[in-house]
């Protein structure tokens, strides 16, 4: 399953970075999003794959029997889903108000801090 | 500023320093009978032992001899300056300045260790700075200071480098140590590198040429600045470094022809350049610099004579010139001017400053029986001794000694006792604070001219001891050394010396027409830093355009760029790949995460898209689930939620997608595609290879016995990894205060 | 909107993820669950009360302002790693007091740890409903 999940995070970057290449805020966004679920993802496989054996201890013993899904990238990847979340609320929020304020979603007008010279 | 009016100046802020400099200058007086017996002291605390960092104090002849001028003069330049600036708005302040520089000054040349010495090196630079600023109502005092901070600053960097290639070099920072290791530095192949940033170092602190305009400038300080800092220490600072280094890196054909060549230059340009000035403060800056282009070409050579030659000049010239700057520095205050075309015959006036001035220009001028005899002679018996070429060392040295007598002739005679003018009416002789320097130096340059042996078994016979290892070649300081060379040349140069003074006017006048023509290395650095400014500028619109595509653009190439080159020259092949293991349910997954991200890329609908990115979410969860993640597939499901609803509310306000056409995005498709490809092919590599689990494997042994939780992952959030959890939570709670106020401050007022 | 059905709905479905929430949080040292997971269920029980009832009434139902019970909850969690200094160990280390323990049983276990794993909470669920109202209320 690694295999296959390792080209389903390619697909993922792929698809993300096109959409943030994009001139449409919007697709920005989507591409972050995109691309912190293959992020995430990634840190996941990293630490490979257990299938039905979650990181608990039994009770009454100090420690899991036999293998155990890896807990380290779960604890990164936990908190990172809830960091990843406050980023794109962020951005989306930052997105929504640039529309406000200028008009546009299209980056190559949003041009306020470096206003294009002659 | 009117000195005749008594004024109060027994003040703290004018006396405190005075103490200090009078109570170190003590200590390090006491230390002359030690030190001029031949021992040396070290005192070693350990600062940054990491990075071999120590304060270690080092006194040898030549730390003792620069630390003794830096507070003797610094004592009676402060009490100078405790009467010439009593009642200044800023007195106070001044008098930080200057004895925190004396302080840098002292660190510098006691400290053995060279990271140690680095940092002194850059305070000195920082406190001339605010010196040179000192009036900083005037642009010309900014601009300065300014550019003396550059200048010195600049060559203070190339210093560091230098120090840290000599302490890899050598394997430590202590000078003491590295110069007991013969031949450690010339030997190496870093030795040229070493040598030309350590004299970058010193020649911009020395103010050698091309980097001199800086100090003439620097003249914008006060007048006790000047004395100070750009005549007697600071400046200085470059040659210690090179006497410093002189065991280590002198000797070869190199560090000879440099420092012969610069000093040469120097010296000569500087005295013609003297010369040129009516402003007597100028003329004195210039002679400065004729010093230290002399005191950098003697430095050049190893032979006794030459370096016996540099230890007394070097005294002699910072109790002269010292004197010297403080006398215009009296003329200054109690006339109102320091042009040397307004002041003649004030020695009725000013008995006492004329009677000062003169000894100190009889020292300049190298008459006997002052020191500055004993040091001019010395420096022709060196100018002889340098083996390649004597010629035009001893006729360098000519030219500008005999500069030297015109100019000492300016600085000192015209003003009190030439009749050609009529002298400035109600002159009053300067209070008896600003006397004492200039009378003491005086004194004690012809003091030692009639007694040299003072001086040579105190400060002289260490101090070259220090610089060439031992004090058996050091030349006796005498008066009377016989009929030879070096006095015939003395006879010359007094001859030379006189008919310059007489022709004085006409050679000034040719000189001024020449410069003003000729190329001004002021305007030079002006355009320099006009260049640097509007390079930087250029520099900074392109990179820096504005345009969100650009920056993703070359992130993205940078880091594709980076992987693949990375993969293309580390890379091992393609990992075998045994059949892989895949469930229905694998497939089922990949097909919808798959469908939820190409959704997400073609469509032009906005509720497409997101639902595309809900079908991704639920995906990712579902491969949590699968693969034993159930903390994290909750999470998950719950953020996706939000995720969609937050989008939904905001983006359905947002305009529709316009099309954005493959076609002309064929390079971003690249790019993606080969991000993708690299990440693939990374992870396969990584999941192929071994896996270190030590970190999961002392999470699940200690999970319960030690931090009562059976659930591991929880476990190492609040308890193993609780200070990275708060600090998660931290940023979290910043998204939501930065949220907030984005959407509650009012947008302002579209045009 | 306005359906009685969704109103009614949502604000018992509010109380139930609230309740449900609180039991994640406590249960999270042991079985799935925790800070994190509990801060996000309480939270949206929240916002679909704000969508069913608008955001003033659901800032009404949660009496307290969302940035500050974030703020709280910081200063809780901080409050929490700082307690280990009174036993002079190093910064969140976690500190236990077992109630009625004997040989076998554990009792009734209070510590540090659960203290801030309920800042983490609280920092959560303000923090999303900060965003979630805001943003409700500006669109």
């Amino acid at each position: 399953m690694e295999q296959l999940l390792s080209v389903l995070i390619g697909v993922l970057v792929a698809s993300s970075v096109y959409l943030m290449l994009a001139r449409n805020l919007l697709r920005f966004l989507f591409g972050l999003i995109l691309l912190s679920n293959a992020a995430n993802l990634t840190i996941f496989v990293a630490g490979r794959l257990t299938p039905g054996a979650p990181p608990l201890v039994p009770d009454g013993l100090d420690a899991p029997i036999g293998d155990v899904a890896n807990a380290l990238p779960q604890a990164l990847v936990l908190t990172a889903i809830v960091i990843g979340f406050g980023l794109f609320a962020f951005a989306l929020i930052l997105a929504f108000r640039a529309y406000q304020s200028l008009g546009t979603l299209n980056t190559d007008e949003m041009r306020v801090a470096e206003p294009k010279e002659n | 500023m009117d000195t005749s009016t008594p004024t109060r100046w027994i003040t703290p802020a004018g006396l405190i320093p005075v103490a200090i400099a009078g109570g170190l200058f003590i200590w390090f007086a006491q230390m002359i009978p030690v030190i001029g017996g031949g021992d040396t002291l070290r005192y070693v605390w350990e600062w940054v032992p990491s990075l071999g960092v120590n304060v270690s104090i080092y006194i040898d002849g030549l730390s003792l001899t620069f630390a003794l001028l830096i507070t003797g003069i610094g004592a009676l330049v402060m009490l100078y300056s405790a009467r010439y600036l009593a009642g200044h708005v800023h007195q106070a302040r001044f008098s930080l300045y200057l004895t925190s520089f004396m302080l840098a000054m002292i660190g510098l040349v006691i400290s053995d260790n060279l990271l140690a010495l680095f940092v002194f090196w850059e305070l000195t630079t920082i406190t001339s700075y605010l010196l040179i600023g000192f009036s900083h109502d005037t642009a010309k005092a900014r601009r300065s200071a300014l550019q003396a901070l550059m200048m010195t600053g600049v060559g203070g960097l190339a210093l560091l480098a230098g120090i840290i290639l000599i302490g890899t070099t050598a394997g430590t920072f202590e000078m003491s140590e590295i110069n007991a290791m013969d031949g450690v530095l010339k030997d190496s192949v870093m030795y040229l590198p070493i040598v030309l940033l350590v004299l970058a170092g010193a020649f911009t602190k020395s103010a050698q040429m091309p980097f001199h305009f800086w100090l003439p400038n620097a003249m914008a300080a006060p007048t006790p600045v000047s004395a100070y800092l750009h005549s007697a220490t600071m400046v200085k600072a470059g040659v210690y470094l090179m006497a410093r280094t002189h065991p280590s890196l002198a000797g070869t054909d190199f560090w000879l022809w440099t420092l012969t060549i610069f000093g040469a230059v120097t010296m000569v340009f500087a005295s013609i350049m003297a010369l040129r000035q009516t402003d007597l403060k100028l003329a004195l800056a210039y002679t400065t610099l004729m010093a230290l282009g002399a005191l950098t070409l003697l430095l050049g050579n190893e032979s006794g004579y030459t370096i016996t030659a540099a230890a007394t000049f070097l005294v002699v010239h910072s109790l002269y010139k010292a004197a010297l700057f403080l006398v215009v520095g009296i003329l200054d205050a109690q006339t109102g001017t320091r042009d040397a075309n307004s002041l003649f015959g004030l020695a009725r006036a000013l008995p006492i400053t004329a009677t000062a001035a003169a000894i100190a220009a009889f020292s300049m001028a190298g008459f006997p029986p002052f020191l500055g005899f004993i040091g001019k002679e010395l420096k022709y018996a060196g100018a002889i001794a340098v083996a390649s070429e004597p010629i035009f060392v001893a006729g360098a040295v000519l030219i500008s000694s005999a500069l030297m007598v015109a100019i000492a002739g300016i600085v000192s005679f015209r003003p009190f006792w030439s009749k050609s003018g009529t002298p400035i009416p109600n002159v009053k002789e300067a209070p008896w604070p600003m006397l004492v320097g200039p009378v003491v130096l005086a004194i004690l340059g012809a003091f030692f001219g009639i007694f040299p042996e003072t001086l040579a078994t105190t400060l002289v016979n260490p101090t070259v001891a220090a610089i060439i290892g031992n004090a058996e070649p050091a030349k006796e300081l005498k008066l009377w050394a016989g009929v030879n060379l070096p006095l015939f040349l003395s006879i010359a140069t007094f001859v030379l010396g006189f008919t310059i003074y007489y022709y004085k006017q006409k050679l000034r006048g040719i000189l001024i027409g020449m410069t003003t023509r000729g190329p001004s290395f002021d305007n030079g650095w002006d355009k320099l830093m006009a260049g640097i400014a509007s390079g930087s500028k250029a520099l900074t619109r392109t990179i820096q355009t504005g345009v969100l595509y650009h920056y993703m653009i070359v992130t993205f190439g940078t880091a594709l760029a980076v992987l693949a080159v990375t993969l293309w020259f580390r890379s091992t092949g393609i990992p075998a790949m045994g059949v892989p293991q895949v469930e229905l349910w694998d497939w089922l997954v990949f097909l919808l995460v798959l469908l939820g991200a190409v959704l997400t890329l073609i469509t032009n609908s906005r509720i497409t898209a997101i639902a595309g990115l809900g079908v991704v979410g639920i995906g990712m969860a579902m491969i949590f689930i699968l693969y034993s993640a159930p903390d994290v597939a909750i999470t998950q499901l719950l953020v996706e939620t939000l995720v969609v609803v937050l989008f939904a509310a905001a983006a359905l306000k947002l305009p529709h997608l316009t099309p954005e056409p493959l076609s002309r995005r064929w390079l971003d498709a690249l790019i993606a595609i080969g991000l993708g490809v690299v990440t693939t092919v990374i992870l396969l590599k990584v999941t192929t290879g071994p896996i270190d689990r030590e970190l999961t494997t002392f999470f699940e042994t200690s999970s319960w016995p030690e931090a009562f939780g059976q659930n591991i992952v929880n476990v190492i959030l609040v308890d193993f990894r609780a200070l990275d959890t708060f600090g998660e939570i931290a940023v979290v709670l910043i998204a939501a205060i930065s949220i907030f106020a984005l959407l509650k401050a009012k947008p302002e007022e579209e045009k | 909107m306005n359906s009685v059905i969704l109103i009614a709905g949502a604000r018992l479905q509010a109380v139930l993820l609230l309740v449900f929430s609180a039991y994640m949080l406590l249960r999270g040292h042991n079985a799935p669950g925790g800070g994190f997971i509990g801060g996000l269920i309480a939270a949206t029980g929240f916002v679909v009360y704000a969508i069913a009832c608008g955001t003033a009434d659901a800032r009404k139902a949660l009496r307290f302002d969302p940035g500050s019970i974030a703020g709280a909850g910081l200063g809780i969690a901080l409050f929490a790693g700082l307690m280990a200094a009174l036993w002079g160990d190093a910064l969140f280390t976690g500190q236990w007091l077992f109630i009625g323990a004997t040989e076998d049983d554990k009792g009734i276990p209070l510590s540090t740890v659960l203290i801030f794993d309920i800042g983490v909470y609280l920092v959560v669920l303000g923090a999303v409903l900060s965003i979630a109202f805001s943003l409700e209320e500006a669109v």
